[in-house]
Formats: structure tokens, sequence, C-alpha cells
């Protein structure tokens, strides 16, 4: 396998023919997207009917009406409530409001807009071909808006887009329209440019729940529009990607595996920001504090935003996956032959092992496309050279770092011809609410308040170490394999390739939510990691055993020291949970504890690890404890909670310490 | 509505004379004057081979097929499809009533469905050559024991490989081209109960492998010998057992030797006023026995039912002996019905040697009758809801507008300006003023049978449903040529075969809401796997929902390419079909609605019975047979 020689198409400006030529004309153009070949044209209010008169949600209504002794037009009118409330209603005028707005909007904001234009031209055949679904990665707001603009841009059909409906509906770039326009509005906007809403949740309802589904596979079968949804759920507040949801995804395979519809394409699209617009938002967020009022409030005016300069923004939109290709030899579909098709009906453990690989392999796709700036590399080196790194070092580690990255296979974007100082340079220009340059060195924008106290300083200097985590997470997936085995070397520090493995193995289901691995390969995860060190000269393997090379060792503690805060903040995260006394937490006690925790220990200076604050990690080591059986989830009447095994966790400590060997029950594989 | 409704009328008071016209596309193919009414005894007699008379009744298809029927392609020897001097398509003989008409349209059809050019051509071999047939292996004894019961055979090689096939691509792929590698050793042809019984003695005391024969007309394999099969293979020819033993006009139930073809038996039934009312597609050559063997369904099921309503008593001889029921009941509960054993058994299990099946009076008048829908979806839609009323007409089809422009392409020269005008107009009106898209509009295909007033009032009932899925009433003579086709189509294939175009229909049944899904899957899955193994034309891949239920429908799928530039056309071939019966499966198809598994589909029977279903029948072939007498290796 090579990995390094992937072609990858090229990139083109969007932006370059909006600074040329008229806005107004651009928004007025003659609109006649591509089109499924099978597409019975139909108006969105003429899906609603259908939706409502699927046997599929009449089949609820009158199991509903049935169990609560209602009559069923009542149960109906709920129906078609909730129908209005997530509906879209697509019209040409407010799409055509939007590319005007957009194009000022994204002039004001980004530098460029690049785009593989063939990965356009295979989208447009796929959506002639077959219902499409677009796959984007999440980390602003900005995504689907800009997806939707591109789609315009290119004359492609816009996709009916699942959104979340809520607090965080409003966008950040209207925030600015919010004062005269009001939420209403806004959402008024979106629904007409496609967007439909889905409650964030909706637990237990049903009726909601047939609705929903039945409406996304209706504009399916129909070949409506492409549907597009985020695989994350959310946005990634820590731009690594997030591990997928299966519902929606289950519910768009639907027409497939039931053959309603001949095939179903699955788009990957990889969105990178080379600065995140909402990055100091998310920063606060996963330190808990919400809405910090002065500071984002302030952040957030529309006008200061305008004026700020958010850089390059790289869509890659992926190969079209058929899910009849995936499907194939793989799925028994009796189960679906034996029952009517609209009853409502359980997926079978094969199914859902299916939903949930076909989710993982398309974000693994989508970090495989995903494009990573000089930035990301600087502030990777930057975060192993605290409080200050010399500038000249740092360039010459960001080269270096450069090679090493794509010979794991990563997407560097170097601006051509652009010499690595200046490539730095830019960067941190860019970046320079994170970082700056003083006499010679570079060092992090920490010093919010000169002399506050030992808490204030303790945050401010979190809040730099997230944000510029932020940019260095976007390296994490694709060093992730490479970088587990040299932690496992380091680990066992033993040669034998079993026990390596082992370890290995361990590393990988303590991270297995934070980072994305394809379910039960782990050999081959191993097997990889093992491949790109040899690669790049770092371990040589024998048979049985596994060597650092001499010169290797610089690679090998440069990728310990990449996962270090996650090793190290996982392992304060179960030091404070084999300390719970608590018979039953929920996860926000849990949360507020470890940070609690933390805190103090950075307080006194007996940690360095700032990342444990950070409630993403936390959040995950606990879903990592509850796969491993250490903690047991159990479902309570609001929500779930949490009860540990004191045990269970003292022994992944030790192993993860390193202070007992990891058992090996999967050597046997090698 | 005006013209097509007229049209309809018009014709409504000549129906009598379409009905006989329809009865003699179906006798017409007997040749010589009608038997003397005396010739046939309906008499339960025994075996009559020992009376040196000419034995068994007269039958369309004589001992030596060959002398009537084509050695390496379907059907007469003298009704094919030929392009003629001028280069128009033809279609000879004066068997059906295409016969001797020029068909201006269709060679223009066929150069844009497939590709073909007159110019290219394939020949077959002119004749079978001898040499390159498999010697025959009989040992000495078997045939000393053999000629003791003075039982007709053949060790002819002609004979043999004509017993060696039935009518699948490959089968006549390596007529025209090559040669079986195994056929059978000896034909045999008892003329009755008592010779099958010592023939299959014979077997079982020399050890030999038999497998019956009845029309030849098998599309799964069914009828090709193992080619692992080392001991001798005998071909056992039902069609000297084709006598009406007797008829029964009290309780409507004839016994029939399990030989006869279906044109035969419908024939001589006629002459004493009855018939079966069973009538496959392949009914002029295919046999009772065979019907049987295969589960067969006919036609007109909605009003005579398939063969597993119309048998009411079958005797099979097996190794273990013979296998029958005690008396002739319309229903009996006595454990699962051994019948259900024996049909569809494909002749693993022994040999039906006769049959009382169910007979009925001559339908006093028959109508044919068609409707246009504007779309595949409205017409199968209509279908759906004449099932549900379960109003379905003798029989009613529906075909995709790819196979209504077949059957427009195959329309004869019009004989006067005056009827082309009239079509000009007809279609201007549907087109034009319906606004029906040419393109996507589908036609269904109807045929009423009964008692005249009967026939009328159930015709109105059926255009009255059709009318509110938005169907037009496209005439009578629409409705015919439907019916007509599927006899010729057959003979289609071998003036494909001829210019690189090679094809095969098959069929499965699947519940209503599912026909649309798995029409369109399959015809798009052929498509698909066509582009991926590399023929360069599209197919041609078109459907009909040919039979209605009460809770699904039988689909009919016909699929051609032309192969030119494939260097392996069969395999690929045999691996499209493959992955289009997959895509049966998997929008929720059966494996076979009426064709059988033989050999061609066993490799699914364990999916669609389950293992234990696969086990239980195991056991009985275990039980019935348990040196594989009967070893043509079919359906396990």
């Amino acid at each position: 396998k090579e990995l390094t020689s992937k072609k990858r198409d090229e990139f083109e400006d969007i932006l370059e023919e909006r600074r040329l030529s008229s806005d107004l004309r651009y928004a007025m153009k003659c609109y006649t997207p591509v089109i499924y070949k099978g597409l019975s044209p139909c108006k969105p209010n003429a899906i609603k009917n259908v939706v409502l008169q699927s046997e599929q949600v009449q089949y609820v209504i009158k199991q509903l009406a049935k169990e609560m002794g209602e009559s069923p037009d009542i149960i109906q009118e709920e129906a078609m409530e909730i129908l209005d409330e997530m509906g879209h209603s697509m019209q040409l005028g407010a799409i055509r409001f939007f590319a005007f707005t957009l194009s000022k909007i994204f002039k004001q904001l980004f530098q460029r807009v690049c785009v593989n234009e063939e990965g356009m031209q295979r989208l447009q055949h796929a959506i002639r071909e077959h219902p499409v679904v677009l796959l984007p990665s999440h980390r602003s707001y900005i995504d689907f808006l800009m997806l939707s603009y591109l789609l315009y841009t290119y004359d492609l059909a816009l996709p009916v887009i699942a959104a979340g409906i809520g607090k965080y509906v409003l966008l950040v770039v209207f925030s600015g329209f919010r004062d005269f326009l009001g939420m209403k509005i806004v959402g008024e906007l979106l629904r007409r440019a496609g967007a439909f809403f889905m409650r964030r949740s909706f637990g237990g309802n049903r009726l909601y729940w047939a609705v929903f589904a039945e409406y996304v596979k209706t504009m399916l079968r129909n070949g409506y529009a492409p549907i597009e949804f985020f695989l994350e759920g959310t946005r990634s507040r820590t731009a690594k990607t997030l591990t997928p949801k299966f519902g929606l995804l289950s519910i768009v395979m639907e027409p497939f595996l039931k053959r309603e519809v001949f095939d179903t394409y699955l788009v990957p699209i990889s969105i990178s920001y080379e600065r995140i617009l909402e990055e100091t938002l998310y920063a606060y967020e996963l330190l808990g504090v919400p809405k910090p009022k002065e500071s984002t409030s302030g952040l957030l005016k529309a006008r200061r935003i305008l004026s700020d300069n958010f850089g390059t923004i790289h869509i890659y939109v992926g190969q079209p996956v058929s899910l009849r290709t995936l499907a194939s030899g793989r799925i028994n579909l009796c189960p679906y032959n034996l029952v009517p098709r609209h009853l409502p009906q359980r997926p079978t453990e094969d199914i859902q092992e299916f939903v949930s690989d076909v989710a993982y392999k398309m974000e693994l796709l989508q970090i495989e496309n995903m494009v990573l700036s000089p930035w990301v590399l600087v502030a990777a080196v930057l975060l192993q050279n605290l409080p200050a790194m010399d500038f000249e070092l740092l360039i010459e580690k960001t080269v270096w770092l450069k090679g090493l990255t794509q010979t794991f296979g990563g997407f560097v974007e170097w601006p051509d011809n652009l010499c690595a100082k200046k490539a730095v340079m830019s960067g941190l220009t860019l970046h320079s609410n994170i970082a700056r340059l003083v006499n010679g060195h570079v060092v992090l924008n920490d010093k919010g308040v000169e002399d506050g106290a030992v808490g204030e300083i303790v945050f401010k200097r979190a809040l730099a170490i997230l944000m510029c985590g932020t940019y260095r997470n976007q390296l994490l997936n694709v060093f992730v394999r490479p970088s587990l085995v040299a932690l496992a070397l380091q680990m066992t520090r033993s040669f034998r390739k079993e026990e390596v493995y082992s370890s290995f193995s361990f590393l990988r289901d303590i991270f297995s939510d934070e980072f994305i691995f394809f379910p039960g390969i782990s050999l081959k995860d191993f097997e990889e990691g093992c491949f790109l060190l040899t690669k790049c000269d770092a371990i040589q393997t024998t048979q049985q055993e596994i060597y650092p090379t001499d010169k290797g060792s610089v690679v090998l503690s440069f990728l310990s020291a990449m996962f270090r805060p996650f090793v190290e903040g996982y392992q304060l995260i179960f030091r404070y949970l084999s300390k719970e006394t608590k018979e039953a937490f929920t996860e926000k006690q849990f949360v507020s504890g470890v940070r609690n925790f933390v805190f103090q220990l950075l307080e006194k200076g007996n940690t360095q690890c700032y990342e444990a604050l950070s409630s993403d990690m936390q959040k995950n080591a606990l879903a990592a404890l509850v796969q491993l059986s250490a903690v047991k989830k159990k479902k309570a009447s609001n929500g779930f909670t949490y009860h540990v095994n004191q045990e269970a966790v003292h022994k992944i400590l030790d192993m993860f310490d390193a202070r007992t060997p990891v058992q090996k029950p999967v050597a046997a594989r090698l | 509505m005006a013209a097509a409704a007229e049209e309809a009328a018009g014709s409504g008071g000549g129906s009598p004379a379409s009905a006989r016209r329809r009865l003699r596309i179906i006798s017409g193919h007997l040749r010589g004057s009608p038997r003397a009414a005396g010739q046939a005894p309906l008499s339960p007699s025994p075996c009559k081979a020992q009376d040196g008379s000419a034995g068994p009744a007269a039958s369309s298809i004589p001992k030596k097929r060959q002398e009537l029927l084509k050695w390496n392609g379907w059907g007469y020897n003298d009704s094919k499809f030929i392009f003629n001097k001028k280069g128009q398509a033809e279609f000879t003989g004066k068997r059906y009533r295409l016969g001797g008409m020029v068909l201006p349209t269709f060679k223009e059809w066929i150069e844009k469905t497939f590709g073909a050019s007159l110019e290219h051509k394939t020949t077959s071999r002119a004749s079978l050559n001898v040499n390159d047939v498999p010697p025959s292996i009989a040992n000495e004894e078997f045939l000393q024991d053999l000629r003791a019961t003075e039982i007709s055979y053949s060790q002819d090689a002609e004979d043999r490989v004509f017993r060696a096939h039935g009518h699948c691509l490959h089968e006549i792929f390596v007529l025209r081209e090559g040669m079986f590698k195994r056929i059978p050793d000896i034909v045999v042809w008892p003329v009755c109960h008592e010779d099958v019984v010592k023939i299959v003695e014979l077997a079982c005391k020399h050890n030999l492998c038999i497998i019956p024969f009845g029309g030849g007309t098998s599309v799964s394999s069914a009828l090709e010998c193992p080619e692992e099969e080392k001991r001798t293979i005998v071909s056992l020819d039902t069609s000297q057992m084709n006598r009406i033993l007797w008829i029964d006009e009290k309780n409507l139930t004839a016994c029939v030797e399990a030989g006869i073809v279906g044109q035969d038996l419908e024939k001589q039934l006629g002459e004493s006023g009855f018939c079966t009312g069973h009538e496959p597609d392949s009914m002029e050559f295919s046999s009772l026995g065979g019907w049987v063997a295969t589960r067969a369904s006919g036609m007109k099921k909605n009003i005579y039912g398939n063969i597993e309503d119309l048998v009411i008593h079958i005797k099979m001889v097996t190794p273990r002996g013979i296998v029958e029921k005690n008396c002739q009941v319309p229903r009996m509960s006595t454990g699962p019905d051994i019948h259900h054993f024996i049909m569809g058994s494909e002749g693993t299990l022994g040999v039906v040697t006769e049959v009382t099946i169910k007979i009925r009076p001559l339908p006093e008048y028959q109508k044919y009758g068609s409707v246009v829908f504007p779309n595949f979806e409205r017409g199968v839609a209509c279908l759906r809801e004449v099932a549900k009323q379960r109003c379905a007409p003798a029989s009613i089809r529906l075909v995709d507008n790819a196979q209504f422009q077949f059957g427009h392409a195959l329309k004869p020269q019009v004989a006067s300006i005056f009827t082309s005008f009239l079509d000009g107009l007809k279609k201007f009106y549907i087109t034009k003023f319906k606004g029906f898209d040419p393109n996507v509009l589908c036609v269904a295909t109807l045929l009423f049978e009964g008692d005249r007033e009967k026939v009328l009032q159930h015709e109105k009932q059926v255009y009255d449903i059709a009318t509110k899925f938005g169907g037009l009433a496209a005439g009578e003579d629409n409705g015919q040529r439907g019916y007509m086709l599927t006899f010729v189509i057959a003979y289609l294939r071998d003036l494909g075969l001829d210019y690189y175009v090679i094809g095969e229909s098959f069929e499965t049944s699947v519940p209503w809401d599912r026909v649309l899904d798995l029409c369109r899957n399959v015809k798009e899955r052929i498509v698909r796997e066509c582009k991926e193994k590399g023929v360069q034309f599209a197919p041609f891949s078109t459907c009909r929902v040919t039979q209605t239920y009460d809770a699904g429908a039988c689909v009919y799928f016909y699929f051609a390419f032309n192969y030119r530039g494939i260097s392996d056309p069969i395999h690929v071939y045999e691996e499209i079909e493959r992955a289009a019966r997959e895509e049966i499966l998997a929008n929720g198809g059966s494996l076979s609605h009426h064709h059988g598994v033989g050999k061609l589909r066993k490799r699914w029977m364990k999916e669609s019975i389950s293992d234990v279903g696969l086990g239980m029948l195991r056991s009985v072939k275990e039980y019935v047979d348990p040196n594989n007498i009967f070893g043509n290796k079919n359906l396990l």
C-alpha cells in the first residue's frame, strides 16, 4: 500500500471570480441545476403531504391512537405540526438572497475558498445517477452555508440539510442581522434555502421519529435533492473528528437496504479551515464557560468578525461511494423480505454493524482529504516547546514535520513557492491571537491579565493551549497509528512484537472515542503504524521484534510527545475516578469534578497537563471506560448515571502507568 | 377516446370469430385432417404396443423429433424469422398468424436496440456432426433385457443429442458451435405405464441413470446430463404415452398419459367439447408430465388455476415402487399432500405416467382487449386493483415501454391505406391529445373467456377500473398481437444468435408492494452489469407483469445484448443472469415462479427454503431413490 502517492485533485479558488465580477449578477444568474434522472418533480409542500399520507407515518399514527385512546385525527394534526416545524420550503428567491449576501460576507472573511473542481464534476455526475447524500465534516456553522453556496456556484441542486434546532441555530455570521431580523426570520430564511430542522433530542417520541425519518427518506427516494447532514452530529470543538452518530445514516441507508432505490451515493466532503471562526468560543466552551459575557459577546460582534481575516478554506469533495458496492456480498436482506417494508423494524445486528462500518469508513475518508496548513504544523511543534521557542528552530522543525506528515499520507497544502519562513510567518500573523513573535522567540498569547490571581493565569494559559491544540489536533488522526506504536514501544520497554502489539491494542481501546479507528481491525492498524514508522526509518522489524533505529529516536520521541497530553490527561482523569467515592454520578457532575481536580493540580504546579481541562477529553475518557466496562452507564429518570467499578479502573490505571504489563489476550493473532 | 372505444366496441361483435382464431393459433399446428372420431379409443385400455398397431395416438410431435423440429433452435423447422432479399424481416411458414408476413419496422428496431448490423453475421453449423457426439455406453446384458421387453429404443446419435438439452441459451449455443460433454447413451420410448415400470426395474437391476424427457422445453438446465455420471444414462422419452385414457363428464376430470403435449391435449379434449385451460407459453411442445414435474403455470390460471390446482391424481413410478393416492377426490386431509413431493420434483424421484386432471366445458366466447397506461406505475396500480377486486380476466398482462415498442416493431405491413391512416389517428390521439409519452407509456393485454354476456360485463368492469388509473382502451387487435408474441418470441432468439445478439427470459414472483422496485432494480442491475462486463451496446432489458394473485404477481424479464467484441459471451451472459437473480432475491422476489430450479438455480435453494427445508426434500429423495437412479441432479 502506498500512502503518500495518493493522487489528489487540484484546487480552484472560487472567490477569485467573485472579486472580479458583480455579485448581483451572480445572484441573479440563470440557475438550472442538474437533477436526478428519475426525479418526479414535486413541490416542498406536496412532499409534506406525501410524508403524512405514507404508510409508515399512518401506521405509527394508528398505533399511537390505539395506545393512547385518542382519535387518529388529533395525532395526524400533531404530525402535520411536526412537519411544518421541520420542513424546508426551498425557494429560489431566498437562495438568490443568500448567494448575494454570502458572496459579500465570504469575501470579507476569507482570503480564498478553494475547491477541487474534479470533485464537483464527479458530484454532478452522481446526482444525475442516484440519490446522493453529502457528508461534510463539521467544524463551523460556515460548513453548510459554504456547501450550499458552492453547489449554487457550480449549478448543482442545493442540498436539503438536516440541522439541529435549538439554542445554537443562530448563526455567528448572522448575529449582525439578529438585532433587526430576529431569530425567527433567520430560521425562516434558512428554511427557504433548503435547511430542515430536527429537534436535538426527541428520545422516545415515536411520532417525531417516524415523521422525521419518513421525511428524509421520501426526499431521498424521489431524488428530490441531495441530502446533507453531519456524521459527527455536532460541530467538533476540538477540530478533531468526532466519533460518528448512526441515526441519520441508518435512515438514509434504509431505502437502499429495502431496495426502494437502486443505489445511494455517499459523498464524503472535507472542509478545512485555516482559521476557525468559532475558535475562541470553542475554547471557552471546552473549559466549561459557555457564555463568557464580556469577552465573547464582544468577539461575536458582526462588525468585528467581518473585519478579521480567517484565511483560506479548502473544500475537498471526495469520490462518491456507492452504498450498493459497500453492501455487496455482506448484507443478508432476508429480514427485510419477511416483514412489510412500511413497518418500523429494529435493524438486525448485521445491519447495525454495517451502518457503523460505513460511518467510520466515511469519516476516515473525510480525514484523508482534510487539508493541513503550515500553521497546523507550527502549532504541533510549538506545543512541544512551551513556553517559548526560537523562531529559526521553529521553522526548521516545521519543515521537518512537513516531510513526516507527507510520509504518513497527510494532505499538506503548502502555498506555492513560499519559503518556509514566510509560510510560518504568515501563519503567525493569521493567528496572532494565539501566538506571537517576541525577540526572536515565539510565545503563546496567554498573558491576558498581567498580574491576575493564580486561577486567572491558569485559565488564560489553558485557553491559549486549547486554542493552539485545536490546530495541532488536525494532525492527530493522520499520526495516531504510528504514534500509538511509538507509545507502546515506550510503555512495554520490550522489543517483542506481541508485547508491543498488546500495548498498542490497549491504547487503541482506551482512545477509541478520542481518535477515529475503523472498528475491529486493531491488528491492521498496528501493521499500518509499523509500516509507516519503517518507512521513515524510525524502526526496524523482524519476524518477532521491533527495534527503534538509532536515528529513529527523534521521530519516536516527537510522536509520543505529540500524544502525551492525551496520555497524561487520561491518567489524571482515571486517577480522579479511582478516588471517586460517590455511588452514582451524572456526566455533568463528572465533568465539573474532574475540572476542579485538574485545576487544583495545575494551580499547585503538580501537573502541566492543561488539556485535561477540556470537557471533550473528559467525556471521551469516560466513554472509553464505559466501553471497557470499568464504568457502568445506567439509564435513569433524567438521562444517564455512571457507576465506577474501582477495581477495573485501578487495573487500567496500572497498565496505563506501565506499572503492570498489559495482558495479552490478542497476542495469539499475531 | 372515441376512436379507441369504437374500435373496442366494433370488434366486440366479431369476437366469436377471434376466439376461434386464437384456438386456431394453438391448434393450427396440426397437420393433415383431424383424426376420425373413432380413432382414439377413450377407454382405459392396457398397453397396446404388443398388438403391433401404431400404438400411441397420433401426436403433433413425431418420435423422430428432428423431422419436424429444429435441431439447434426453437420450434418448427419451417417457422423462423429471416431477412428477405429486400432486407426486410419476415416470418416464414404458415403455422402462426405472423407466418408469411413482412415486418417493415423490425430491422430498424433491431439495429437501434442492439446496435446490431445485418452485415455482421454468425452462422451455426449446418447440421449435427455425428463424429463429435460422445459414443453410447451401454452394456450388452442391459440391452438384451431391454430388447426382451420389446420397448422401442435408439442409440442413434441424433436421437441422443436431441434429448441432451433444453432451451437455455448456453445449450443452444453449444448445439450451434460445440458439443455436450455428456449426453444420454440410449433413448427409450415406453408407450404406457407398464413399460415405464419395466424400464425403472431394469435401471435398478443394472444400476443405470434415468433422465425423464417430456417436451424438452426446459429452461433450467434440467435436462443436461451430469458430466461426471459414469453409469449408462437412459433418456426416458414419454412422448409415446400420449393417450387420453378416459373422460369423466360427471366429475369433469380426465385421465391422461403424462407424455401428451399441450396442444394435443387441448385439441383432443376439444373434440369432446372440453379443455383443461392450462396454457403455458410452451404448450405447443411441453408435456403434461413436464408440467407436473416443474409446477407449471398457465396463462389462463385466473380461471383454470395452475397445475397444482388442476391435478386430481398422479401416478408416478419410482425405484421404490409406484406412488399414488387411493381415490380421486377434490381435497383430502391425510398429512402433507404427497402430490406436493411430486410436483416440482423435476425428475429426481421418478417418472409421472398418468395424471387425472380437471377439465371444463369449452368456453362459449373469448375476447381479447388492451389498455394503454401513461406509465408503468399506473399500470401496476391498476393490475393490483383488479387483483384486489378479484375480477382478473382469464389473462391480464402488463408490458413495460421497451416491450411495447418491441411489440410495435413486430407489426406486420398494413394491408390498406385506410388501416394505416387509422393507426396514425390512434397514435395521434394517444400521444398528442391525451399527452401520453410514447417512450413512457405501457400496455396491458387482456383475454376474457366465458359466457358471452358475462364476458361483456366483466370487460366493462375491468375497463372501468383501468379508466380510474388513467388507462385508455386500445383495441382488441393490440391485445391479440400481444399474446401471439409470446408464441413467436422464442423464435426470435434464433434470429438474434445469427447477428451476435444473445438473450433469454427469466421470471419470478413478488409481493405487490415490491413489484415496481423489483422491476426497476433488476432492469437497472442488468444494464449496470453489462456495462461493467464490457458489453459495448446498452442491453435490451425489459419486463412484464404476467400473472396477478391476491398477494402478489409474477414478473417476466427479457434480456438480450449484442456480444460483438466479447470473447466469451456465454460466460458473460451467465454472470449477468446470475447477478439479475441475486437482485431479484434481494428485492424480495422468489427463485422461480414456474420455470423451476433445475441445475441453473440450485445454488440459491438453501437460502430459498432454509437448511431444514432442504433436508426435508433430501430425506424424501433418499427414501424414494436411495441409489440415485433418477440422477439428473436437479433441485438438490
